[in-house]
């Protein structure tokens, strides 16, 4: 079956004011129905990957070189209506704020069936059916009246669940998620999680989950990608990301996650901040922060080490057993 | 002279047993004001009755969801806002009584979330911490500002004349620290104060709290949504719920047993961390209620799956559970005269 996502040496740069190397070979497969959290810190490159999966990258300032294929479309070389029936149709979207996703002059209705009748090509009554079937699903109570409501009418928690409904009712091949729950409160994230969990698996498609939070990234993914200085350094399952993770910057993600940390035990903080990206890595970018670098991780890339099919490690002592803290 | 040295806190005067901060009944309901003539429309009930005291020395964690009226909790415990009514009363000087504003402003500072939008633009790092110390007279402000940036890990030699944008979040949030310690303050307000900072970074401001309170002596009121955190620096967990206060315990008793359905909700709303025990089921439906017009009764009755009768018509007070005096809970189901049906077996598994 064709690959629902294929992305090969992916490089983005920003030339602005001040450069930034954004994404740097970056590679990433994904199967059709796959889960996948993209988990990194600010800055890392994740919204960066999703944009550029969007063709959503402004053409002016940017540089951007490599292979982009989902269902084996060539996302690069789309323009005009191709690219329109793409986004919305094939791939969509949902962000952290729904303000970028919905129009306050609409009803959310209207906006919904607009959306499919632009992609399916279905008459007015046939679109407006499909909006509140999708309503029903994503769980919006009395979805009939909420047809006729403005966003702004709707708490934070419905307006969420209506950009979600609005980004699965063409019933896209894959959905990009770029934090939608982190705005959100606790019992209402968690909410949320467990609704995409099941609308995932209701029509199939696949999801790539932005997040800088481990919790969710578990909640939600079957496998997981680790971004740091628009590196991926990492990648497996998410039991093989949770229970053995290889590379030193995960570990120490891991870690300050407090989860299992005993109370006012002194916390193994990763020292510095991540590199700015004004020139690109040309060795390990971790290294400056690295408990364990050696000299040679000061010199070239560290090679790819891979334990397993489709797991990987981009770091020169993955494959060394791990000290017993 | 070392950095404690320059450390001239008011002094202690009702000694150890006495709470370092303690309020009653604290009340703030902000107007509502809309349409042409500008009429109030309603109340935002954001903070109403709360009642705790932080004990010298001691951190009290502060959590809830947004807009239950922590940050307003904050900031009328730092007299940045007035309080409609209520008590606070800071090492046994009651407010508005034996102590002023600027007595309370000495003894208590603040550090919020936005270190962006707390820091002027226009000035340096150096004159940003020496702010406090300079507009109080102290002596030389700026030997002092150099001292607290040097302790909270920023070099002055690098970091004195840069501006707040040519700072990372992290380090931004380390000038606050220093900002607010340089005024030797005996409680700190943190309101979110790592919550916008990276997993790696809010570890290392993490520890670093933890030196200072150990170093200076100081008692710290530690508000986050992220209970993991909270757990991790606190002594004593408060929980607010819609401007009330609904829980408060240890942190030990309250992390094995939350006593409170609300509570038992947001601790269960916690991501899983084990990819085999992922959540099943979401611990409650919806979203919180709007602090406009809160429910009647209990407030969290809306959404509690024990409510009864009762429930709707008469709040719970806020008492010792039979077990454990020291965690107090407000629900209907502990007070064995309440009239719930269940009352007095706690919540049902
Ligand atoms: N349009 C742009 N022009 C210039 N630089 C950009 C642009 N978009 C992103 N960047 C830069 O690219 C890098 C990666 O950004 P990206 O938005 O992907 O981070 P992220 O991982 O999504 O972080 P966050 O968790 O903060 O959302 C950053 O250094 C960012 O400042
Ligand atoms: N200055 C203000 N004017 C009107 N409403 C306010 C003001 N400050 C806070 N509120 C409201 O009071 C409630 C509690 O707010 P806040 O204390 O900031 O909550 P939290 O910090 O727990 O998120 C919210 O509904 C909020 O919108
Ligand atoms: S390559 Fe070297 S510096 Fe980089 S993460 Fe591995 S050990 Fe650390
Ligand atoms: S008082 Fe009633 S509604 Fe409130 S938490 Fe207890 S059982 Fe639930
Ligand atoms: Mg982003
Ligand atoms: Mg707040």
């Amino acid at each position: 079956m064709t690959k629902l996502v294929d992305i090969q040496n992916l490089n983005v740069c920003f030339k602005g004011k001040r450069t930034v190397h954004a994404l740097n070979d970056v590679s990433l497969a994904m199967e059709q129905g796959e889960t996948l959290a993209l988990l990194g810190e600010s800055g890392s490159g994740k919204s960066v990957t999703l944009k550029t999966l969007l063709g959503l990258l402004p053409p002016k300032r940017t540089q951007i070189d490599g292979k982009i294929a989902v269902n084996g479309i060539d996302v690069m070389s789309l323009r005009g209506k191709a690219l329109q029936r793409y986004r919305g149709g094939e791939v969509s979207m949902v962000f952290q704020e729904p303000a970028l996703a919905l129009d306050p002059v609409y009803t959310v209705g209207h906006q919904i069936a607009e959306a499919v009748m632009r992609h399916k090509g279905v008459n007015k009554a046939e679109a407006m059916s499909t909006a509140l079937d999708m309503l029903d699903r994503v769980r919006i109570p009395s979805a009939n009246r909420r047809l006729h409501t403005y966003p702004h009418e709707l708490s934070g928690g419905m307006r969420q669940r209506v950009m979600i409904a609005l980004a699965l009712a063409c019933r896209p091949r894959l959905l990009l998620a770029d934090e939608p729950t982190t705005a959100l409160d606790a019992t209402v994230q968690i909410q949320i999680l467990l609704l995409l969990r099941e609308l995932q698996k209701e029509f199939g498609m696949g999801v790539i989950f932005v997040t800088h939070d481990i919790g969710v990234a578990v909640e939600i993914s079957e496998r997981i990608a680790v971004m740091y200085a628009g590196q991926i350094i990492e990648e497996g399952t998410t039991r093989e990301i949770i229970r053995d993770a290889r590379h030193p910057y995960t570990r120490g993600l891991l870690a300050a996650n407090l989860h299992d940390v005993a109370r006012g035990e002194r916390l193994n903080a990763i020292p510095g901040a991540p590199p700015a990206l004004e020139v690109r890595p040309e060795s390990c970018p971790f290294a400056p922060r690295c408990p364990v670098a050696m000299a040679e991780c000061r010199a070239a890339l560290p090679p790819v080490f891979h334990p397993s099919d489709r797991r990987r490690v981009a770091c020169l002592r993955a494959a060394e057993p791990i000290a017993a803290e | 002279m070392s950095v404690t040295d320059t450390y001239t806190p008011v002094p202690d005067t009702g000694g150890p047993a006495q709470p370092l901060i303690s309020v009653r009944g604290l009340q703030k309901h902000f107007p509502i004001k809309g349409g042409i003539l500008g009429r109030m429309q309603g109340k935002v009930q954001a903070v109403d009755g709360v009642s705790f005291e932080v004990k010298k020395g001691e951190t009290l964690g502060i959590v809830g969801e947004s807009g239950c009226g922590k940050s307003t909790t904050a900031k009328l415990l730092i007299g940045l806002i007035e309080k409609d009514k209520g008590e606070i009363i800071f090492d046994g000087h009651a407010l508005g009584e034996r102590l002023s504003l600027k007595d309370l402003r000495r003894g208590v500072q603040m550090v919020f979330q936005d270190s962006y939008a707390t820091l002027n633009p226009r000035l340096t790092i150096l004159d940003s911490v020496a702010f406090g110390a300079r507009v109080q007279g102290l002596d030389d402000p700026d030997d002092l500002a150099r001292k607290m940036m040097d302790r909270v890990g920023l070099d002055p030699n690098r970091f004195a004349h840069r501006y707040p944008h040519e700072l990372s979040g992290g380090q931004r949030q380390r000038v606050n620290i220093a900002r607010a310690l340089a005024m030797s303050p005996r409680l700190v307000v943190l309101d979110e104060a790592v919550s916008a900072l990276d997993k790696s970074v809010e570890a290392q401001v993490l520890n670093l709290l933890s030196d200072l309170r150990e170093e200076f002596g100081l008692t710290y009121v530690f508000i986050s949504h992220d209970l993991n955190v909270v757990r991790y620096i606190s002594d004593r967990i408060l929980v607010m719920y819609l401007g009330e206060v609904v829980e408060v315990a240890p942190v030990d008793s309250i992390w094995s047993e939350q006593a409170h359905p609300y509570t038992r909700s947001l601790f269960s709303a916690m991501p899983a961390m084990d990819p085999d025990e992922r959540t099943e089921e979401p611990p409650l439906a919806g979203d919180p209620p709007n602090p406009i017009n809160p429910p009647s009764g209990c407030r969290f009755h809306t959404r509690c799956r024990f409510a009864s009768a009762v429930c709707k018509e008469r709040a719970p007070n806020l008492a010792g559970l039979t077990r454990r005096g020291d965690h107090l809970v407000a629900c209907h189901l502990y007070d064995a005269g309440s009239g719930h049906p269940k009352a007095g077996q706690g919540v049902p598994k």
